[in-house]
């Protein structure tokens, strides 16, 4: 499973890997709502919370076919579904994989991008925990989105379509709890829906994924 | 030297029935392949010999009868033959190495004459090269079955010399291999032709599925 891991994150690295896609896209966003919205500093710092959690679930978003179609692609996932390694197990790290070539990095670069967008020094540290308590369902619900989709060609659409909707509890606790905590008030009871949303997640959906992908691979 | 096999190589299908995209295409397959033994696998185009070794491989499940072989003794050499672009030959092969639990790689790079290749990428690599490269992964894989779906595709004569010379050495060792193939391989192996059981649709199905649920959806 180490090696898998591993392979997983060297290829991101190399030529074409996709590190950097998110985050590029995500430094995108914050840097154009600004000339979108206008000088305004207070409307800006008001709505930062919510775009950067737009923003970063986008930029997720953005790479999730690429988790299993290569694989698919090139007949590894085949030869992977025949090795030692449980499929859910398969799952599992590609979905780590996939945080930590996206997710992670957003997370780390969201307090300085909410710079860009004036967010108010209390808001650094919100916007940097509710990412990265929640990224990791972002990425975990995408494997799911990808693993349904992974036959089809140029499945992206459907995926995104499928994904969004589940991606929706995530991004309003997310959201919610980032604009409370930065507006001083108590933040505990959306941190805990997110919390429960990603412990959900990560515990249920590699079953359902490795269901969804041995339906694909006959 | 390579780890002989460490379970018996014993592949037996017992009135196997194998649909693709929902519809019987082989029916009533029974054959066993020994440890020590080569079956080479024949028919015309389309008859089913990829998804009779995708059924045999555990990809897909039989509509009907069983493949009784040990867990983890079956190794799968597709089409495709599963190789990142942007690893160099030799991480490609650590890597499934390590996937099955091996970490001795020289036999499969002087195998397959793959020598002074190791540092490239593969995605530098010939048809051939790929092709050589692919079938190393077999023997890295540690697992005394293979089934090899048109294995010297693409291969020149010294190549195909060199893949007999390691499945020769495979059974000496106690394994097996089960190959779909339309050229001679120069194998003292038997041959096992697929066209007698082709499946006629109207009397393949299988009560149990007859409700259509799960081809329908699934």
């Amino acid at each position: 499973m180490i090696a898998l891991l591993i392979r997983d994150l060297r290829l991101a690295m190399r030529a074409g890997g996709g590190f950097g896609l998110g985050l590029a896209f995500f430094l995108i966003v914050s840097t154009l709502v600004p000339f979108g919205v206008g000088p305004e500093g207070d409307i800006l710092s008001r709505i930062a919370p919510g775009i950067l959690w737009v923003g970063a679930l986008l930029a997720c978003l953005l790479s999730l076919d690429r988790i299993f179609q290569l694989d698919f692609e090139d007949g590894s996932l085949d030869l992977l579904a025949t090795s030692p390694i449980p499929l859910e197990g398969i799952v599992a790290i590609k979905a780590l994989a996939h945080w930590l070539v996206t997710g992670l990095p957003l997370t780390l670069a969201a307090p300085f991008f909410g710079a860009l967008m004036q967010l108010e020094s209390p808001g650094f540290s919100w916007i940097f925990v509710t990412l990265l308590l929640g990224t990791p369902a972002l990425s975990m619900i995408g494997a799911f989105g990808a693993a349904l989709t992974v036959g089809l060609k140029r499945g992206g659409l459907l995926m995104s379509l499928l994904v969004l909707p589940l991606y929706i509890p995530t991004l309003i606790f997310g959201a919610e709890a980032a604009t409370r905590g930065m507006a001083g008030f108590s933040a505990t009871t959306p941190l805990l829906m997110m919390a429960g949303i990603t412990a959900g997640s990560i515990a249920l959906l590699p079953f359902a994924a490795s269901a969804a992908l041995r339906v694909n691979l006959r | 030297m390579r780890d002989l096999p460490r379970h018996n190589a014993r592949l037996a299908a017992e009135n196997l029935t194998v649909t693709r995209g929902g519809v019987p295409i082989l029916q009533g397959v029974s054959f066993t392949l020994n440890p020590g033994e080569v079956l080479i696998l024949r028919g015309p185009n389309g008859s089913g010999k990829t998804t009779l070794l995708r059924t045999l491989a555990g990809l897909q499940p039989p509509l009907a009868g069983e493949v009784q072989a040990e867990p983890e003794t079956i190794t799968y050499g597709a089409h495709a033959d599963g190789l990142k672009a942007t690893l160099s030959v030799e991480e490609n092969l650590r890597f499934w190495a390590s996937v099955h639990g091996q970490s001795d790689i020289t036999n499969a790079v002087e195998g397959f004459n793959l020598a002074g290749l190791v540092e490239r990428p593969s995605a530098n690599l010939s048809a051939g090269q790929k092709r050589r490269l692919g079938l190393a992964r077999l023997l890295v894989t540690g697992r005394p079955i293979w089934l090899l779906d048109e294995p010297t595709v693409s291969l020149d004569v010294p190549s195909v010399q060199l893949f007999a010379d390691a499945v020769r050495a495979h059974v000496a060792q106690g394994g097996a291999a089960l190959i779909a193939t339309h050229i001679d391989l120069g194998l003292e192996a038997a041959s096992f032709d697929i066209g007698p059981y082709k499946a006629d649709p109207a009397t393949a199905s299988d009560p149990a599925h007859s409700d259509g649920f799960d081809e329908a959806f699934l």
